[in-house]
């Protein structure tokens, strides 16, 4: 059984946390996956920074730019990534925008993921017909899962799809949002996980966007299997004291 | 060949909705009523109502004799400029204001470069009484400052986008953050042919007017409605769009598609897309965009904030790939003496984007009695103070 589909089975209230590659330092990468891992962090999504990533906040935009300053490239990620299972025994995603994994070749993106142990993406803007179309079997082929966001807004029809065509996760969005705003569940949200819950998916599901805290990363696992932290754990990060920093979010959110 | 969207959204290799699911129930819901509203007997009423009384159409197509000698050619020029608020801009922003009120919409956002987009659309929302967010890179802001002053006396609220170059490209990025965290009551107004299907296809439809009437008065003019030449400058590319629009089923008018190449296409200061660009995806479409081998995208850089953009609309980029239409360049050099020589001649002062096509009248070799089109697609004014540095006035 693939990573992902066990780490579901065997856990409850799981934490996922985001951050961007190469930030805060270009090499940093693989350092800040052991210490979360050894925090006690369930699933890494490490971000490959985009030039102009639309669906992002003020602090991803910040790190994916400083990233990109740095010189962060996908080669040269897959290269920092390339002893990741050495080291790292969590699932990982990859995630980030279409155009940069266009550029690299899909083919040659999912293979070079498949080569680092990465177990699949998340690309917020490709979309779920040409995903399907054009580049489904190519994920398939390479052993990638690829996990599809769902809004208070997407219709009931458009999560079974989504259902069916995954392999992972179905993500949550408490809000339609960028990245780095506050969750708040009023009445609607809880409506809206309640909705999703009573559908009763084959796939589990993850709660991101707006979670920064211990309190709102309870709320998550409430109404889904879990929670995602980007923002909050990207501005908490220290380049001082990375090690440190790292553990101490994780421990704050767990409680 | 067909040079219109097909029922997925795509122009040849190019079109498509690469946008978040967050922005899906919005796209979605325009793709499927788009056309529906548009061919809508009451709407063309009052679209055609507005475009006459409001915005002053049909624009005139003006045979520029003193030009026309110098070339040895029959130059028409297509006077977008004589528009309501100075350019084609406003053809657009009415079009989607009525849109946008059939939608129950209350809110619109729009982005802007030159500030030409901008002031169309903060106009309609006075017109229409909407409220009226625009966002403006922080750059255009200080080199377009008569523009801002105009959206802010009309009410609108301009936010600088203060993120990557500061210019069109982050000003729409901006644009679609705000329409993600405001997925119910905001329509978002884009100024060109660019952004997720239907975008492209609806700002083309509402452009096209411009060759609708052309091919009229070319007809009561010269006596035929078929130019040998049609010319246009291409920033995301809707003045060339709605130029190109009823001309190209027609393969014997050539189509000459003209960007700016900044201070030379290779200087590293450019924006000629075609030229420098490479296929895939920005802001919602597939189509050619200036990037590096990564997939970053390319900082461009024009004299002319209009052009300063590093995409083209995916129809364009199908255009250009299947070589129905010929996309070249001129620099800021050559457009801006151009505009001088239009001045000069015509005593049009032309905006800088706009001198773009007129410059590249220069590389042509017509064989006399052609009949060429140029669009002139707005006003100098805006340009005054660049004009005015560049020249010495
Ligand atoms: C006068 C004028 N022409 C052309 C453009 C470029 O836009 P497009 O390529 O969409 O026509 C602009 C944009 O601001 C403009 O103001």
């Amino acid at each position: 059984m693939n990573r992902i589909n066990k780490l579901f089975q065997e856990k409850k209230n799981i934490l996922s946390i985001y951050y961007t590659a190469g930030y805060p330092g270009l090499n940093d990468t693989l350092k800040i996956a052991e210490e979360l891992e050894l925090a006690g962090a369930d699933l890494l999504e490490i971000g490959f920074p985009y030039s102009d990533p639309v669906a992002d906040g003020p602090v991803i935009q910040a790190s994916s730019k400083e990233a990109l300053d740095a010189g962060m490239t996908l080669q040269l990620l897959f290269g920092q990534l390339k002893e990741l299972r050495k080291t790292v025994n969590i699932p990982v995603l990859l995630m980030g925008y279409v155009n940069p994994m266009l550029q690299y070749g899909v083919d040659n993106f999912c293979k070079s993921c498949a080569e680092v142990g990465v177990d699949g993406c998340i690309v917020p803007d490709l979309p779920m017909v040409e995903y399907e179309e054009l580049y489904m079997d190519v994920f398939k082929k390479h052993g990638l899962t690829n996990i599809f966001l769902v809004t208070p807004q997407t219709s009931d029809e458009r999560i079974r799809k989504i259902d069916g065509l995954t392999t992972g996760f179905i993500y949550l969005l408490s809000s339609s949002a960028t990245t780095g705003q506050n969750l708040q569940v009023s009445d609607q949200t809880e409506a809206y996980f309640s909705r999703i819950a009573a559908m009763k998916l084959d796939h589990p599901t993850m709660i991101g966007f707006g979670i920064s805290s211990g309190e709102t990363f309870d709320k998550a696992c409430k109404f889904a299997n879990g929670g995602i932290i980007g923002s909050a754990f990207v501005k908490s990060l220290d380049p001082q004291d990375l090690k440190g920093s790292v553990h101490r979010f994780v421990e704050k959110i767990r409680g | 060949m067909s040079y219109f969207v097909n029922e997925k959204g795509y122009y040849g290799d190019f079109g498509g909705a690469y946008i978040p699911e967050m922005l899906y129930p919005n796209v979605e819901e325009l793709r499927n009523s788009y056309l529906k509203i548009i061919a809508d007997e009451n709407f063309q009423k009052e679209f055609h109502e507005l475009l006459k009384d409001y915005v002053g159409r049909p624009s005139p197509l003006y045979l520029a004799k003193r030009l026309s000698q110098k070339y040895n050619a029959n130059i028409f020029l297509k006077r977008e400029d004589l528009n309501h608020t100075g350019a084609h801009k406003i053809n657009n922003t009415i079009g989607q204001i009525l849109l946008a009120e059939r939608l129950g919409k209350k809110r619109i956002i729009a982005e802007t470069g030159a500030g030409q987009h901008g002031v169309a659309t903060a106009t309609v929302c006075a017109l229409r009484g909407l409220e009226c967010v625009v966002y403006m890179g922080e750059i255009d802001i200080k080199r377009q400052a008569p523009n801002v002053a105009r959206m802010k006396m009309l009410g609108a609220k301009v936010v600088p986008a203060t993120s990557g170059s500061k210019t069109l490209k982050d000003a729409t990025n901006e644009a679609m953050r705000d329409w993600i965290n405001n997925p119910v009551d905001t329509h978002y107004i884009i100024g060109s042919v660019v952004g997720p299907h239907p975008y492209p296809d609806m700002v083309a439809i509402f452009q096209s007017i411009i060759s609708e009437e052309t091919k009229k008065q070319l007809l009561e003019q010269t006596g035929s409605d078929q130019p040998d030449y049609v010319l246009a400058c291409v920033g995301g590319g809707s003045n060339a769009m709605g130029m190109f629009y009823h001309f190209l089923a027609d393969e014997k008018v050539k189509l000459v598609a003209v960007e700016a190449a900044g201070k030379g296409v290779d200087s590293g200061h450019s924006a000629a897309t075609t030229a420098l660009g490479k296929e895939g995806v920005l802001h919602g479409s597939r189509s050619i965009l200036m990037q590096t081998p990564d997939g970053q995208v390319v900082e461009p850089y024009s004299v002319s904030a209009g052009l300063d953009y590093p995409g083209i609309g995916p129809q364009h980029a199908h255009l250009f790939k299947s070589g129905r239409g010929e996309y070249v360049s001129v620099t800021d050099d050559e457009s801006l003496q151009a505009g001088l020589l239009l001045t000069q001649l015509e005593g049009i002062i032309p905006a800088i984007e706009s001198a773009h096509a007129l410059a590249y009248l220069e590389k042509m070799k017509f064989t006399s009695h052609e009949n060429v089109v140029v669009c002139l697609s707005g006003r100098g004014d805006k340009d005054m103070d660049t004009y005015m540095k560049y020249f010495d006035l």
